[in-house]
């Protein structure tokens, strides 16, 4: 067996032609009469809508890229202009920042407007917001899925699934409405099949960072791995992505290759990532050899590696039970047992918390969880501010002074240990 | 009775719901809860709780609305966020300095992500307490709604009820509805009065009477707001000028006293107001109903005030904000904001653009909790009202 490797960097650039695709179809929507869905993430009906016909419009994907590229700041200036406070969620100021100026996203693409605004409201209530504002800037319509926020830690009851499955059925009856089109059933239940098939293959590579040194960072890798996922599940080319990376990663695995020269410290990661300074934030770590094994936030948009699977038998209850069950409709007690179970099963050294300010869903109880994971657990426990996409909340010189303690004290206690 | 008598006797009601409302050590209920060991309590963070599934379920719903001005934050400081807002602190600092420890239980309903986690956070800090984060339908538009809460607040009866030994029947949740009722009734009857005569009871003064609400026995506060009521005809006031405005943005975090006052000091005369809207949430009365858990579902569905509790079309919340400026006769809104309240920031851009539109003018503050200098808002408050007056008489003119 040869000992370089063959498929590095094709899940990359397969991306890359995806999204290009995917933007350019867009783009033209409106020309070509195609009626476009605008709607988040977590819990998202990504298949179900295009089942009606739709184009999908995530305008937190929007958000995440024009933190990377570096234009979210001025968007958010331009929201605040309008009124928006400095302290409401980054996300949500940049998406109106980037209508006001033209809706165009980095790479040049002008994107629809909405046909219809479809809030999954799968925990975070500013998604609730956010759309309301949409809806009245855009003058478009508003529909809402509601999902319970989960209690307790036995996951959601029967009661609440048929409640979501039910609604399901009367968004098809808005979409069919919107668009003049019928919902095409048999092509949702095929989308649904090749959901599932990605689901496989998408927890097989987070499970691959359970070896030794792990191929992949399960933090800031996979929130890259993690995109046709959440942008485009349920599609042939969303398929055909996890496959290649499926096959790059077992590779790494086969050839003991991972994400830094040598790993030295297995992390577990919990909250979004500091978009707008991401290449800095992911050196900060780098540089002592740490590695994410798992993270929480690329489960934002399903927590498939608990066993939750799509299921091409009954698309819409498994649709119901999913939305219900990711991750910002998991309360406290259930984020923290999912950490716990990460460390654990990852054989994590420690725990960091990257706190952002604009998204309380997140951030408000991370200070629990470092309380119970030291105090409880007995885990070292990094705990760093910034945000996700306001760049003015990233102070560089005092998140890598953090950083550097923590991870020199981690290694003193080790090397006093003698481990 | 000499003449000043009323006076007194309002005084001394007015200064003992005072007293209580900024009480952190809630020594009334502790007291009850030692003397009476079949006292239960629940406490209610803002905005709504149905504090008649809890009554009829055998407790106090007991409103916890954080620690306003009165206390200092040590231990709560270092689990939320500084970006957080006050009362998600305050509120904290309260249980984790054992000054909630008389409660059996405590509620939180959709609200928003500071409120859904503080549950979370809640329920671990607290484990002997029943705590329940109550997600109500955001989907009005689905005939699925209806269901969805109606069976929701049956099971908070049943698993409250269950604590204490209680079965919560029809009869006993529709006598509920009717304590509480006849309490509301009774702060709208107030509200119109202050309305009419804002000098005949200071702002200040409607909060405090609005706040013990949350505090007190529904039937022994109906009994004292009635004689509030009735004395305050004759009370001895003077006219004064001013303008009257609708205050917005209070729904939750609750301005101190203090700074309630420095608006009626301004004579900006605030008529309307979403302030301590959980216990005001209905804005008209319950239509009788022999199926008293449709009463309340409806109740929420159709006769509650538009505010963040529940979704409904987006435009309605500004609609009804433009409704209450009409009915309130009022010259212009008082945007008051507790810090860091997201989705009051958010509906702020919106009611902004309707109110620009139509001409009418607002002033927007923002508050905290500790906040302790109003000098700044009152001389901000003061030419809100003069331009007003100034604008008002160059159109007369
Ligand atoms: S608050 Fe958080 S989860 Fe909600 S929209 Fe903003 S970034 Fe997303
Ligand atoms: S003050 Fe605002 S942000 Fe804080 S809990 Fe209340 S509604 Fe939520």
């Amino acid at each position: 067996m040869s000992s370089e490797p063959r498929f590095q960097g094709s899940g990359v650039q397969l991306q890359k032609e995806l999204l290009t695709d995917w933007y350019r179809r867009l783009a033209a929507a409106p020309e070509e009469g195609r009626k476009v869905a605008y709607l988040f993430i977590s819990g998202n009906v990504g298949e179900l809508l295009q089942a009606c016909g739709m184009d999908l419009v995530f305008p937190e994907v929007n958000a995440l890229q024009c933190g990377i590229k570096k234009v979210a700041g001025e968007n958010i200036l331009e929201a605040e202009d309008l009124g928006y406070s400095g302290d409401v969620c980054g996300y949500v100021k940049n998406d109106i920042g980037m209508m006001l100026k033209g809706n165009r996203m980095p790479h040049g693409t002008a994107l629809p407007p909405p046909d219809l605004l479809v809030c999954n409201y799968a925990g975070c209530a500013t998604y609730l917001r956010w759309f309301e504002a949409l809806a009245e800037f855009w003058g478009a319509e508003m529909v809402v899925v509601d999902v319970p926020y989960l209690r307790g830690t036995a996951g959601p009851t029967e009661q609440e699934v048929d409640y979501v499955e039910r609604q399901l059925h009367e968004l098809v009856a808005a979409c069919e409405r919107v668009t003049g089109q019928r919902f095409d059933e048999s092509a949702y239940r095929a989308a649904i099949a090749r959901t599932k098939e990605s689901e496989d293959l998408w927890v097989e590579v987070l499970h691959s960072a359970r070896n030794r040194p792990s191929p992949i960072d399960a933090y800031f890798e996979a929130v890259f791995f993690m995109a046709p996922m959440y942008v485009m599940r349920g599609t042939e080319g969303c398929l055909e992505y996890y496959r290649a990376l499926h096959r790059e990663v077992m590779e790494r695995v086969r050839l003991g290759h991972g994400p830094v020269p040598e790993e030295k410290v297995r992390i577990v990661m919990e909250g979004p990532p500091a978009w707008p300074h991401f290449r800095r934030f992911w050196e900060m770590f780098q540089d002592w050899g740490a590695v994410a094994v798992a993270s929480t936030y690329s489960k934002v948009g399903g927590v498939w590696d608990l066993g939750e699977r799509h299921d091409p038998a009954d698309p819409f209850r498994s649709m119901a039970r999913y939305m219900l069950g990711c991750y910002t409709n998991r309360n406290w007690a259930m984020r923290s047992e999912l950490i716990e179970h990460y460390l654990d099963e990852y054989a994590a050294d420690a725990l960091v918390i990257h706190s952002v300010k604009s998204c309380r869903s997140f951030s408000v109880g991370q200070a629990d969880l470092r309380e119970r994971f030291i105090r409880e657990h007995e885990v070292p426990t990094l705990f760093v501010e910034s945000d996700l996409a306001d760049p003015r909340y990233f102070a560089e010189a005092q998140m890598k002074n953090r950083i550097d303690a923590f991870f020199e004290a981690l290694e003193h206690r080790r090397m006093t240990a003698g481990v | 009775m000499n003449r000043g008598a009323p006076s007194r006797r309002l005084d001394g009601i007015l200064s003992a719901a005072r007293d209580e409302v900024q009480d952190v050590e809630f020594t009334a209920l502790r007291e009850r809860k030692r003397t009476d060991p079949d006292f239960h309590a629940v406490g209610c963070f803002p905005v709504w709780v149905p504090q008649e599934v809890v009554h009829a379920a055998g407790a106090l719903p007991v409103a916890v609305w954080g620690g306003g001005d009165r206390i200092e934050i040590e231990r709560a400081d270092a689990r939320v966020q500084s970006f957080i807002c006050s009362i998600s602190r305050s509120t904290l600092e309260l249980g984790l300095t054992d000054r909630l420890d008389f409660l059996d239980g405590m509620l939180f309903g959709s609200l928003c992500d500071v409120a859904r986690n503080l549950s979370g956070v809640w329920a671990r800090n607290f484990p002997d307490q029943y705590v329940d984060y109550l997600h109500y339908p955001q989907n009005l538009a689905s005939p699925l709604a209806p269901g969805y809460l109606r069976e929701d607040l049956m099971r908070l009866a049943r698993e409250l009820g269950g604590r204490f030994g209680v079965v919560v029947d029809d009869d006993r949740l529709q006598a509920s509805i009717e304590l509480y009722e006849g309490l509301r009734a009774r702060l709208r009857k107030l509200a119109d009065l202050r309305s009419a005569e804002p000098w005949r009871l200071s702002l200040e003064e409607l909060q405090v009477l609005v706040r013990a609400a949350g505090r007190r026995d529904p039937a022994e506060h109906a009994a004292v707001l009635d004689e509030v009521l009735d004395l305050l005809p004759e009370r001895e006031v003077r006219r004064q000028d001013g303008i009257r405005v609708v205050l917005e943005g209070s729904f939750c975090e609750q301005p101190s006293l203090e700074l309630l006052r420095a608006f009626d000091d301004a004579h900006c005369f605030v008529v309307d107001a979403d302030l301590a809207r959980g216990l005001r949430f209905f804005r008209e009365p319950l239509p009788p109903d022999d199926d008293p858990w449709r009463r309340l579902v409806d109740g929420f569905l159709h006769h509650a005030e538009a505010s963040i509790v529940r979704h409904v079309a987006p435009h309605e919340r500004t609609a009804r904000l433009l409704e209450r400026i009409e009915a309130a006769d009022a010259d212009g809104v008082v945007f008051c904001t507790a810090k860091f309240c997201e989705p009051a920031f958010y509906d702020f851009v919106l009611h902004k653009r309707a109110l620009e539109e139509r001409k009418v003018p607002f002033m927007a503050v923002e508050f905290e909790e500790k906040m302790s200098s109003f000098e700044s808002l009152r001389t901000q408050a003061e030419t809100f009202v003069e331009s007003i007056l100034f604008f008002s008489e160059e159109v007369v003119g």
